[in-house]
């Protein structure tokens, strides 16, 4: 790529900062520049995020019907999935499965909810319940 | 301790952290050297490795691996690696170092680091900065993919050093405990330069890796007709992001590479090797057409198929193959 043809396209994502991209200077020579981003990554970036915000609004709804536990849209929310979790927290899965069932989940002790909290990076008190009013 | 550092802003964090490092202590190399003489450019398709439920397609050579092949490579680099079991001793072994006036790398998640975008704070466990000075509540932070320095508070570093899951850094930290003044390129480069092209040219004993790995990335392409439309376009996007939003410099580190040819090409006075990196540099362009290619057929607005983009993917891996057969004739 040529220095002049590098896209500098402001993504909104990178929140003002730059990353580095190497390009050929007119004399030929391939060195550092900088960008302020490329579209084409910012779609694909807000593509993953959209589907994340997908798949904690559809676990946040069926939390609010009482058919899952606040786990799984923590879990979601602070954007990991099941298997991300289980390896976080060192177990199965199916262990962790276990716990979207909001009256296991509520059953669970202060010890085991501590140990999502911490690795979900939130408190135990967020994660016992689901967040207020609408869409967050 | 208000110390200075010679911050410089780079393409990928394990690559720039190494080359900020050395240079640190009087060995002037590149972030491309750095890439080049690791061998840590690749393609690899791993499929029983997931992540976020798709398949694990990589640019280069796994996290870690740069740094350990460069101190293989470079007689006279050693360096230390430390692990801790708790966070408190993980603490109390950096602020040690950091007391000795020591620059020290460290592996972190990319979460739980405050001075990241919201945005671009996904759980990333194997990033990597160094920190070059303490004060009261804060360490003084080179983060190589960031144009500036930047402070962390202590509680924040430490959660970012012990993160849990894929890649755990279990707050391991690196420091140089001797460098060499010089290296010895005209053994090194062209050693280091075959072993690049024989993992991913055509006669690659690993199948998944290079030119057969981006093949059979175009295959499963070619069936994404039969997949839900969502899914086939989050496949797409996650390829994508793999090749150009994780620090790559560009094209999937294929201009970073390109920049390390021809500065090898200058040391050793090669014209093989300047041709070379114009070629590479070509194959970014290829590599960034694809991913234009993969964003716009998620946006259907173009005729992009799924036929047209696994082309691309397999003019991508002819092109690549005949360099890298070039590139093993290299003495």
């Amino acid at each position: 790529m040529k220095s002049q043809d590098i896209p500098q396209d402001q993504a909104e994502s990178l929140g003002g900062e730059t990353k580095v991209i190497y390009a050929e200077s007119e004399g030929g020579r391939i060195e550092i520049n900088q960008t302020s981003g490329w579209e084409v990554e910012e779609l694909v970036l807000e593509q993953a995020l959209g589907e994340i915000e997908r798949l904690s609004q559809d676990a946040l709804a069926r939390g609010r019907q009482g058919l899952t536990s606040p786990l799984e849209y923590h879990m979601y929310h602070q954007r990991m999935d099941l298997p991300m979790l289980a390896q976080a927290v060192g177990r199965f899965q199916w262990w962790v499965k276990r716990d979207f069932d909001p009256r296991r989940f509520a059953a669970c002790s202060e010890a085991k909810l501590a140990g999502y909290a911490q690795v979900l990076g939130i408190d135990v008190a967020t994660l016992k319940r689901l967040p207020d009013g609408g869409a967050e | 301790m208000s110390a200075e550092f010679d911050h410089r802003h780079a393409a990928h964090c394990e690559t720039g952290a190494m080359s900020s490092m050395l240079r640190h202590h009087g060995l002037d190399i590149s972030e491309p050297m750095v890439f080049g003489l690791a061998s840590g450019l690749t393609y690899a398709y791993i499929p029983l490795v997931k992540i976020n439920g798709l398949p694990l397609i990589a640019y280069r050579t796994p996290p870690r691996m740069i740094i350990r092949a460069l101190s293989r490579r470079i007689p006279g680099l050693k360096m230390n690696f430390q692990k801790f079991r708790k966070p408190q001793q993980g603490e109390a072994g950096l602020n040690h170092l950091l007391d000795q006036g020591q620059v020290v790398g460290l592996q972190t998640s990319v979460f739980f680091l405050p001075y990241f975008p919201e945005n671009m704070r996904f759980h990333f466990n194997a990033h990597n900065l160094l920190v070059y000075a303490r004060e009261e509540g804060a360490y003084r932070i080179s983060d190589p993919v960031f144009s500036h320095v930047v402070t962390v508070d202590p509680p924040s570093l430490s959660r970012a050093r012990f993160a849990k899951g894929a890649l755990a850094p279990k707050g391991l930290l690196y420091y140089p405990v001797s460098v060499p003044e010089t290296i010895d390129y005209p053994t090194l480069l062209p050693k280091a330069i075959r072993f690049t092209a024989k993992i991913n040219g055509p006669k690659s004993p690993v199948p998944i890796a290079g030119v057969k790995g981006i093949a059979r990335v175009a295959r499963n392409i070619r069936g994404l007709d039969r997949v839900e439309a969502r899914k086939a376009h989050l496949y797409l996007g996650h390829i994508v992001r793999m090749q150009e939003e994780i620090g790559t410099g560009g094209g999937g580190f294929r201009f970073m590479y390109a920049a390390f040819l021809q500065e090898a090409a200058e040391i050793l006075g090669s014209s093989l090797l300047d041709e070379a990196a114009q070629e590479m540099s070509r194959i970014g362009d290829e590599w960034r057409l694809f991913a234009l290619m993969c964003a716009r057929k998620s946006k259907a607005r173009y005729d992009d198929t799924f036929d047209s983009i696994a082309d691309q993917l397999d003019k991508i891996a002819g092109l690549e193959g005949e360099l890298f057969l070039r590139l093993m004739s290299l003495r």
